[in-house]
């Protein structure tokens, strides 16, 4: 059967029209949820370097969201440490919309920082743990994480990462909880103040329980722990300036209860 | 060409059992006899991808059974208006439609699996079995029948990728839809018994491994051999 030009092009056009519109139909409609479900992600991710992933996962949606809003607050600073409320644009930022990854292709002067305090419940002067989110390149695509600090602001609470496209079994084991669990207890600041962080070691299946910036490696992965080593190194030197200010901060508060 | 004018006249008939012998066999075929992937060999790049573990693979075959249920049947109902001279680029623009809504929808109430599987949900469009199936079946047969066949063939995709996962995961991983079989297992012998997880499993060469096995073992019952 051999249809005229005027048939085909007619077809095509209401065809492309009726697909068009239940697209963009279902778009509008599950946009909300589907920003919801970004939102809850974002939030796990966020707690998930504080609790303990069995922990997370046993929590309903709204449990997440609820335990969420009462213990953590958040805002944004920039290099130099300082709060930003607005946007170039006079826009207010919150820090939990802040786009980690968009911002790394600006020049880190530039780039928005986000912070998060987990505090105690109902009382946000009684801080327990600052949580950082890092941002940075595995071997095949982005790496992220978020990185929780006790108020000493030194010593790892705990830490959170997330890959693209590691290799899985590979690479893609910094996921693993035994493998973040290496990183509790690290310092990032040397006794002099210096900045040092915390290095992943080449090689696995060493004792570094010893050594405060050390820790055991990937064995096959070593690209992908080089890229956390960056990452870390580079997000915590950015996040120099506030560090500092909260810990003389912190040292004031002891010296006037002194 | 006898069978083929029995089977018309078979169509006609309005007395046709929903399920009858010869519909059977649109679903059953795919499954052994005419497996897409062991015996037609198609659809291997995703079988390779995703299947690391039962759950993933699990969310893949749902969404690849629902894609070409429903493409089978858009494509049929419009067989008869298709023009044929564009008529790939319509399948595809409906399978790509289809898609299409499937990651969304799997964005908004899913969005674990989302994150895992988008890439690869995005390449059912090129899967192979989903548009050989829209060619060779829906544009010739009724909307039923078409139906039947997508989820025949959609159904055979499924089964050999999770077992295929099935055993990725138990080898590479030491567990089965995140229930860790190893440690269980190891447990019951004390604490010095461990089993040791392959780590080849986990990378797309034990996917390999594993798809050959089956379609040797497969081939070797069916006897079934390439011309």
């Amino acid at each position: 059967m051999q249809q005229s030009n005027a048939y085909i092009i007619t077809f095509s056009v209401i065809l492309t029209v009726v697909l068009g519109l239940l697209l963009s139909g279902t778009s509008q409609v599950l946009a909300p949820i589907q920003k919801k479900a970004v939102e809850l992600d974002t939030k796990k991710q966020i707690l998930g370097a504080v609790l303990d992933a069995e922990t997370i996962s046993k929590m309903s949606s709204e449990e997440v969201l609820e335990f969420y809003d009462k213990r953590i607050s958040s805002k944004v600073v920039d290099i130099n440490g300082e709060e930003i409320e607005k946007d170039s644009d006079g826009n207010s930022i919150i820090a939990e919309n802040v786009d980690i990854g968009k911002n790394f292709k600006r020049s880190p002067e530039n780039r928005q920082y986000p912070v998060f305090i987990f505090h105690t419940e109902g009382n946000e002067d009684e801080i327990e743990s600052i949580i950082l989110p890092v941002y940075g390149s595995g071997l095949w695509d982005s790496i992220w994480g978020y990185v929780a600090l006790q108020t000493d602001v030194t010593t790892i609470e705990g830490v959170t990462f997330g890959h693209a496209a590691e290799t899985p079994g590979l690479g893609a084991r910094i996921t693993a909880n035994s493998v973040q669990a290496r990183f509790e207890g690290k310092q990032i600041f040397d006794g002099s103040g210096e900045l040092v962080s915390v290095v992943m070691q080449k090689g696995e299946g060493k004792d570094y329980s010893g050594d405060p910036h050390k820790v055991d490696g990937l064995s096959g992965a070593t690209i992908t722990a080089n890229g956390v080593n960056d990452m870390l190194k580079n997000y915590l030197s950015h996040y120099k300036e506030y560090l500092k200010s909260k810990k003389s901060t912190n040292n004031s508060e002891v010296a006037s209860v002194n | 060409m006898s069978t083929e004018t029995a089977q018309t006249t078979d169509v006609k008939q309005p007395s046709e059992a929903l399920l009858s012998k010869r519909r059977k066999k649109f679903i059953t075929d795919p499954l052994i006899d005419d497996n897409p992937i062991t015996i037609q060999v198609l659809g291997i790049c995703s079988a390779l991808a995703v299947t690391t573990q039962m759950q993933p693979t699990l969310v893949m075959a749902i969404s690849v059974i629902f894609v070409m249920v429903m493409a089978n049947l858009t494509i049929s109902l419009l067989r008869n208006t298709i023009p044929s001279r564009v008529r790939i680029i319509v399948q595809l623009a409906v399978v790509a439609t289809l898609v299409t809504l499937v990651n969304e929808i799997l964005k908004a109430f899913a969005f674990d699996m989302y994150k895992e599987l988008s890439v690869f949900i995005g390449l059912i469009i090129t899967n192979c079995i989903v548009m050989g199936r829209l060619e060779a079946f829906a544009l010739g047969n009724k909307p039923y029948d078409s139906i039947l066949d997508g989820f025949g063939s959609a159904l055979g995709y499924s089964w050999i990728i999770l077992a295929v996962a099935f055993f990725r995961e138990l080898l590479g991983s030491g567990s089965v839809f995140g229930v860790p079989v190893y440690e269980t297992i190891s447990g019951l012998f004390g604490e010095e018994f461990s089993l040791a997880t392959n780590g080849l499993m986990v990378s797309p060469v034990g996917a390999f491994i594993i798809l050959g096995l089956i379609i040797w073992v497969q081939r070797t019952k069916t006897g079934y051999v390439e011309h």
